[in-house]
């Protein structure tokens, strides 16, 4: 079978509109997270990374057809646009595209959205994102919780072995919603604190936003500097609980088995862990299980929630991309919010950004549904 | 012959217009319009004992009543089966999203409620069906305009062909304001009915 | 306090979705959680806005709701020394 790359990346957020300028700012070890004190949104303040209003109407207004697009299909299109003029890539009909998200253009049930509520359908949402780039193949959404960005890179890889496309443009993203953010509160998960993920202080969650995207391909005529084969990926339920993660890490244990085993590689021949780490306690709890029953406490892991928050459905997408960047960059950048351990199980969270030389990394990520995943890159160059 | 032209569809399940049929057989028919009613009265027809399956959300009862009736027969093991599943439809968890948001409209009446939000995505009833029938196996949930016998073909094809499942759970779930469909079926590595999409159309629209 | 029990049973039941459970099944004193009712964390949480719904009563610490929820006795008790409405 052929090997397949994650390669041409974008991240829109609060710490940038390039990969690269968000990665030098999690190098400087800059969080994007802020407190909101915005009704609108939410009747309390809270934490949060927003990508900046301004300056999202500024690039996407750069590119607008007359087509009027929402918030959510603005910060995608305007995305992905990047990775297509970067890649250089026509769309035919050898071209597939993914999106990944949990809730799409949730904001437009609210009273006060001017768009149809026909809107609020994934499909609708995945018709826009495509008719503005023209692609002819019909688009892919991928709504599996928290684990959806991670997952469609799989799915992207899966569907080009199987030999339906030979690239996939995969973005991913989701709003700051009072939907979201009601929901989380009223499971007591929010924390009123930038978030810390795996330390003994942790209190919760932190809800961000981003898009970012990448491009999945077969043909190495298409590779950046950053590129990464991607080696073996699974993604295994819990059989748990529908939403407390599994006490024994399940699921991610057999997530992380499954993509070792076919990319034919030693759980040690994994350079650094690009973890999920929401900061709540149950879920790092279980993540450090999993990681222990795979011997993979030794292994330099960071959450990024402590930059950006829980961004959902874009969360595993652009930890990808930030992990694509510390290989090319043999950078280990440090795991934002984190003092002291705080799972029973010994793990090894980057304390400091340092430089390593770096190989090949693990993302990781759980969600809601008892849903897992894991998938293994490797460096290109 | 290429290889994954050696899988089979074993087993197939429709919920749909009040009526119940598996592998093409009319099993239980109700004409009570009311989904909740109907819903309660297939499981009960099916001997159900799950008290769980009273907080579920309607999409979730709908997928995992569909499951329940056409895996009874697959006698799975009390421990563990290695079962994919991959599910689609077109309205994702609309309609829970659509009663969360209207527990937080009113700022006067705010209690959005955590059993209904942890509904308001759809891949939960793939999450119910794994912890009722011990399936630790890969899970994906996507949206389409209209069912898309290609895409879940070659995805399952692809979990079959990678040795990630034994057998994959594919089909369509859908719950939109009031009207229901669900249409599951079984792929597995041994059987005589060919998996291939002319046949998965025809399984679906008939 | 006997009407209030018997409310919160009907609550419980009707909140929860405890379908296959009648108002005579709860004894005051049995256990919630666990082997009683088989109530489970979404059902906790539930329970919390529950009280903040019917009762006024705001709960901030999901812990605090474990002592609480131990047996409809527990929580009768809790809410007749706590209510705001």
């Amino acid at each position: 079978m052929s090997k397949v790359y994650a390669t041409y990346n974008n991240i829109i957020s609060s710490l940038g509109f390039t990969s690269s300028e968000v990665v030098a700012n999690i190098h400087q070890q800059k969080s994007g997270l802020r407190l909101i004190d915005n009704s609108e949104i939410f009747s309390q303040p809270f934490y949060s990374s927003l990508i900046p209003g301004k300056k999202l109407n500024e690039v996407y207004s750069s590119i607008a057809t007359k087509e009027k697009h929402t918030r959510l299909e603005q910060m995608m299109i305007t995305s992905l646009n990047a990775i297509i003029k970067d890649s250089a890539l026509s769309i035919t009909n050898e071209v597939g595209l993914i999106i990944a998200t949990t809730k799409g253009n949730i904001d437009v049930l609210e009273d006060k959205s001017s768009f149809p509520k026909k809107r609020a359908y994934l499909s609708e949402l995945a018709k826009q994102v495509a008719n503005y780039f023209g692609f002819i193949t019909e688009p892919i959404v991928v709504s599996n919780a928290c684990v959806s960005g991670i997952l469609a890179i799989a799915i992207a890889k899966r569907y080009i072995e199987q030999g339906v496309y030979k690239h996939v443009f995969v973005v991913g993203a989701d709003l700051v919603t009072e939907f979201i953010l009601s929901g989380f509160n009223s499971f007591q998960a929010m924390s009123n604190k930038p978030c810390k993920p795996y330390c003994k202080n942790r209190e919760g969650i932190n809800i961000g936003e981003v898009a970012a995207s990448v491009l999945i391909t077969s043909d190495e005529k298409y590779l950046n500097e950053e590129a990464v084969e991607i080696l073996g990926e699974g993604s295994c339920n819990d059989a748990n609980h529908i939403s407390g993660p599994s006490r024994t890490g399940e699921g991610l244990y057999r997530s992380i088995a499954s993509a070792l085993q076919q990319a034919n590689i030693n759980a040690s021949e994994i350079d650094y862990i690009s973890a999920h780490g929401t900061a709540t306690n149950y879920n790092d709890e279980m993540e450090a299980i999993a990681f222990n029953r795979h011997q993979l406490s030794k292994v330099p892991l960071n959450s990024l929630k402590g930059y950006f928050g829980h961004t959902l459905g874009a969360s595993g997408l652009l930890e990808t991309i930030v992990g694509m960047h510390s290989l090319k960059n043999n950078m280990l950048y440090a795991s934002l919010g984190f003092e002291e351990l705080g799972v029973s199980e010994p793990i090894n969270v980057i304390k400091e950004t340092t430089p390593k030389q770096l190989t090949a990394f693990l993302k990781t990520a759980s969600g809601f549904g008892g849903c897992n995943t894991a998938v293994l890159f490797k460096k290109v160059k | 012959m290429k290889k994954e032209d050696n899988f089979y569809i074993t087993s197939y399940c429709s919920i749909a217009k009040g009526k119940l049929h598996l592998n093409g057989e009319l099993l239980y028919e109700n004409d009570n319009s009311d989904f909740k009613e109907f819903i309660k009265e297939v499981y009960k027809q099916q001997g159900g004992k799950y008290a769980k399956f009273f907080k579920m959300d309607n999409l979730s009862k709908l997928a995992f009543l569909a499951s329940d009736v056409l895996l009874m027969n697959e006698n799975l093991n009390s421990e563990e089966n290695d079962i994919a599943i991959v599910f689609s439809n077109n309205a994702s968890s609309l309609d829970t999203d659509r009663k969360h948001q209207k527990s937080i409209q009113n700022k006067d009446n705010y209690y959005p409620s955590p059993a209904v939000f942890v509904y308001t995505l759809p891949n939960i009833c793939i999450g119910e069906i794994s912890i009722k029938h011990k399936l630790y196996s890969e899970n994906s949930f996507f949206i389409f305009d209209t069912f898309n016998a290609e895409k879940l073909h070659a995805y399952a094809n692809s979990l079959l062909l990678n040795n990630k499942a034994e057998q994959v759970l594919c089909g369509w779930v859908n719950y939109d304001e009031d009207t229901y469909e669900a249409f599951l079926y079984l792929v597995s590595k041994k059987g005589t009915k060919t998996h291939s999409i002319k046949e998965i159309i025809t399984l679906y629209t008939t | 306090m006997d009407a209030l029990k018997q409310e919160l049973k009907e609550n419980i039941i009707e909140q929860l979705n405890l379908e296959d459970v009648s108002v005579d099944e709860i004894g005051d004193n049995d256990p919630l959680f666990g082997d009683g009712l088989g109530l489970d964390s979404i059902d906790a949480l539930e329970l919390i806005v529950m009280l903040d719904k019917d009762y006024g009563i705001k709960l901030t610490d999901p812990k605090e709701g474990k002592a609480i929820f131990e047996s409809v006795e527990v929580m009768a008790n809790y809410i007749a020394a706590n209510r705001t409405k």
